[in-house]
């Protein structure tokens, strides 16, 4: 995105930032709407019960930085970009619930507005970037803050780790939900899916790392300083 | 407290906004799902989308790409906000509005 020159124009037929529509088949795409629904439905159930009068200006402002995160991409290698996927890091500081309400409507509105990501696969876009991100990041990240004892750098490399396991495991499901929709057979996409995102998970994890340090420098209070191991 | 909020929702949208101005200096290579389904030969079954507001991030009316960029980026951030703020809030009072029910367990 950013700069469009017409050769890329002419390359890409239609915006494909996040699965565009076409890639998948209607059984793969409507099982993803379900299994997002699912998801998405305890979320907001948990976080009703969880969230406090103070965390409805923190959810605003994380989302604002994820979609705005997510339309800098950053280059890697080999002529491709990546952009944060932001999963990991709102559910290390604002707990998974959250974190999937603010994905949801992060990876929402930019399939409604913005025509990034087909709104037919807008199920398996929630579930690949905001669901799967956030359970997994989280389920990461609080054994290590756990077992980092208040060690600020052990907790960041357990932040570092969770961002860039999120990024495979997005990578990972979306092959997988390419695969079974005939769109590309597993033993191609599964490997080039996973390659590409190792180094696009590097800047995930620098990202995430660099944004939990903002907020423990400025603002240490909004940092749990011991994350529990399930959220309640 | 009140006033370190306020600090903190023009702090974090601040942050979000100044990236939405820089937009423009994104790198515009394909990302990982678009290289991969130009190398792999299936980028093609994409369908164009139904309707088209900010299509690809460039606001429409505007001749400036770069500008039309850092419209769209500016009017998401704000949207996003909105809707999650919006939707936090109304959970949060919802949530506030269960917890003195006696006996309600679920």
């Amino acid at each position: 995105m950013a700069l469009i020159d017409p050769s890329a124009l002419q390359s890409i037929q239609a915006p494909a930032m996040h699965i565009p529509d076409g890639f998948l088949s209607g059984p793969v795409a409507g099982a993803s709407f379900v299994l997002t629904a699912v998801a998405v439905t305890v979320a907001v159930r948990r976080a009703n019960r969880t969230l406090g009068e103070r965390s409805a200006p923190l959810m605003g402002v994380m989302a604002a930085f994820i979609f705005a995160a997510q339309m800098m991409n950053f280059p890697v290698a080999g002529g491709t970009s990546g952009h944060l996927l932001g999963g990991a890091l709102a559910a290390i500081l604002l707990g998974p619930w959250a974190a999937i309400v603010i994905m949801t409507a992060v990876v929402g509105v930019q399939a409604l507005v913005f025509q990034d990501g087909g709104l037919t696969a807008l199920g398996a876009n929630v579930l690949n970037m905001g669901v799967v991100t956030a359970l997994l990041g989280y389920a990461v990240y609080a054994p290590a803050s756990h077992f980092a004892n208040g060690r600020l750098w052990l907790r960041q490399a357990g932040a570092f780790a969770a961002a860039w396991l999120t990024v495979q495991a997005s990578a990972g499901l979306t092959a997988f939900e390419l695969a079974v929709s005939d769109t590309s057979p597993l033993s191609v996409v599964l490997p080039s899916m996973m390659g590409v995102h190792a180094l696009i998970g590097i800047g995930e994890g620098l990202i995430t790392v660099a944004a939990l340090s903002l907020v423990a420098t400025t603002r240490r209070d909004l940092l749990p300083t011991e994350v529990a191991l399930s959220e309640e | 407290m009140k006033l370190r909020h306020i600090g903190l929702i023009a702090g974090g949208l601040g942050i979000a906004l100044l990236i939405a101005v820089f937009s423009p200096f994104a790198s515009s290579h394909p990302d990982g799902l678009e290289r991969v389904a130009e190398d792999k030969g299936f980028s093609g079954l994409a369908d164009s989308p139904p309707y088209e507001l900010i299509s690809d991030y460039v606001f429409p009316w505007v001749g400036n790409d770069d500008l039309a960029t850092v419209l769209s980026g500016i009017v998401g951030v704000l949207i996003v906000a909105m809707v999650v703020s919006g939707v936090a809030f109304l959970l949060a009072r919802a949530g506030g509005a269960q917890r003195p029910t006696p006996g309600d367990s679920s």
